[in-house]
């Protein structure tokens, strides 16, 4: 147990892989510190089980009807929050939602961040009318409401769960790029870099190697802290039956379904809202205790 | 080995334009070590940027080994190579020690990496111990041998110094400048140094310039500048201010254009 430990935090790391493993050990210490985003890792990790093992978790077919049962009150017969207006059970129905949110989140993330971070840092390093041509395309994507535009793309694309996860990417690019270029601006005229041109590199592995792994971290921060928006807007699309089509258990469209009953069964649109909720609270409590560890500000 | 003549630098343009580089001409020979003195503002780090080529707008002839600097000849990251002023800030955050002088090697294909990091570390004193560390996990002293070593990877002819000094602890100057002195002596290297402070530029050149304004105002050896015989009145004041701050000298300083 000590050994590890002690190699992690040497001073004197054996190899590069060793003084990375360090580095990233020291941070989790940093980040273990604050207890409200350990509670947003446990739920995020939480989601990620629960969407992994949905078919063990879930009691019931998330799809099956059962007219007879429908609109059944938490905790009866089985069903521990009730059923929905086809006698579909909620909880498996979230259960298996959660592998649509978290699909959404991760692929969004996965195309939005490297567009940005490529277009802000190659905007920022090169100048000039590269610069200005990037910078201008960003404005006009910056220039919309996100959801406004990802209304217009998924009325353009036809609804579906790719096209919103599209939708929702190519309009949340944006700011990692405005982040990244800022970013970009203050590490361009630095000796290191010119230590790196002199030395004969090149464009490409300057921006690569230097100063991309130097705008990943304020990247990822602002990436963390959007994935509640980006569950949001999910959720929005969702309700107004352009992202996830029925029979889809998705948080958002469960919620539009559950509408026609609030009043009188409240339990069909409630908990798919409180799952929304407490997944959008988990990242922004992630992302705050991330930003804490990352931020090259904050060092 | 390094030539310039009539080098012209302006920043801006129109009304705002500053001629920081104001026709200035000299030669250094292979071996020799050439030292640049000047108040802030004088013009000694523009020079010293425009022959590193990071700064190419310039007019003029700056040469290394009969290169013209800031053309973007492939040959010349070979040739010269340089010190930065501030080592908090030549160093990359998120680059261990070994990546930062395995880089060199990699981008020119030169094989055996291994080794020859290793051999640099040494060479600048410092151990095995510090080859996996970041930036952050070392001292001022540190991280300039370290920059040193970066310098040395490619094995230049010519090596450019930035007030290599001027950040670092007093204590921590002195051993700065031997290590420099040895590897100079050792690598038989061409120096260019370019320093506000004249018991540098004493201990570590053979011949400076001085430099006023964008001018080179005057030229000689060491040797005059210890013996403290000087020609020019700016020379002789900046000898005077040099060293320490005196009343009666404060109130004789005079402006030179």
């Amino acid at each position: 147990m000590r050994g590890w430990r002690a190699r992690l935090l040497s001073d004197t790391p054996a190899s590069r892989r060793d003084a990375a493993l360090g580095r990233l050990y020291r941070g989790w210490l940093a980040f273990r510190q604050n207890r409200l985003a350990l509670l947003g890792l446990a739920i995020v990790l939480l989601l990620v089980a629960v969407a992994a093992f949905a078919p063990w978790i879930a009691t019931h077919d998330p799809y099956e009807q059962n007219l007879p049962q429908r609109l059944l009150p938490p905790g009866s017969a089985g069903h521990w929050l009730g059923t929905d207006e086809f006698g579909r059970d909620i909880f498996s129905r979230i259960v298996y939602g959660a592998r649509i949110t978290l699909l959404i989140v991760v692929l969004v993330a996965a195309i939005a961040a490297p567009i940005g971070l490529v277009v802000g840092t190659a905007a920022g390093y090169l100048g000039g009318w590269v610069d200005s041509a990037l910078m201008r395309i960003t404005d006009v994507f910056l220039a919309f409401p996100s959801l406004i535009l990802a209304l217009a793309f998924v009325a353009a694309l036809g609804p579906g769960i790719e096209n919103a996860i599209i939708a929702i990417a190519l309009t949340s690019w944006p700011p990692y790029a405005r982040l990244a270029r800022a970013e970009t601006l203050t590490i361009r005229g630095s000796d290191y870099i010119a230590a790196a041109r002199m030395q004969g590199a090149g464009t490409l592995r300057i921006l690569l190697r230097h100063v991309m792994p130097l705008c990943v971290a304020s990247v990822i921060v602002r990436v963390t802290l959007d994935m509640a928006g980006i569950i949001l807007t999910a959720a929005g699309l969702g309700f107004l039956g352009l992202g996830a089509q029925p029979p889809a258990a998705e948080w958002g469209a469960m919620i539009s379904a559950g509408r026609r009953y609030v009043l009188d069964q409240w339990w069909v649109a409630t908990f798919p809202g409180i799952a929304i909720i407490l997944v959008s609270l988990a990242f922004n409590l992630l992302g705050d205790g991330v930003r804490d560890v990352m931020d090259p500000r904050k060092r | 080995m390094i030539r310039v003549e009539d080098l012209e630098v302006t920043f801006g343009a129109g009304r705002d334009a500053v001629r920081a580089v104001r026709g200035v001409s000299f030669a250094v020979a292979p071996g020799e070590s050439f030292g640049l003195v000047g108040e802030s503002g004088s013009g000694k780090s523009t020079v010293l940027r425009v022959l590193a080529g990071l700064n190419t707008r310039y007019r003029g002839v700056a040469e290394i080994g009969g290169i013209a600097a800031g053309r973007g000849d492939r040959r010349l990251p070979r040739l010269v190579q340089m010190v930065f002023q501030d080592p908090y800030g030549s160093l990359h955050p998120r680059h261990t020690v070994d990546r930062a002088l395995s880089e060199p090697l990699e981008i020119h294909g030169i094989g055996d990496a291994n080794a020859r990091v290793a051999r640099a570390l040494e060479e600048v004193g410092l151990g095995p111990a510090f080859r996996f560390r970041y930036p952050n996990q070392l001292s001022g002293g540190q991280r300039q041998r370290v920059a040193i070593a970066r310098a040395l990877m490619l094995e230049p002819k010519v090596l450019l110094l930035d007030e290599p000094t001027s950040a670092l602890d007093v204590s921590v100057q002195a051993e700065i400048l031997n290590l420099l002195k040895r590897l100079r002596a050792s690598h038989r290297l061409t120096i260019l140094l370019v320093s506000h402070n004249l018991a540098v530029i004493a201990h570590m050149c053979d011949r400076l310039a001085v430099m006023n304004r964008g001018a080179i105002v005057e030229e000689m050896d060491s040797e005059a500048l210890r013996r403290a015989a000087p020609r020019e009145p700016y020379t002789r004041q900046l000898l005077l201010a040099s060293r320490g701050y005196d009343r009666a000298v404060a109130a004789g300083l005079v402006t030179y254009d």
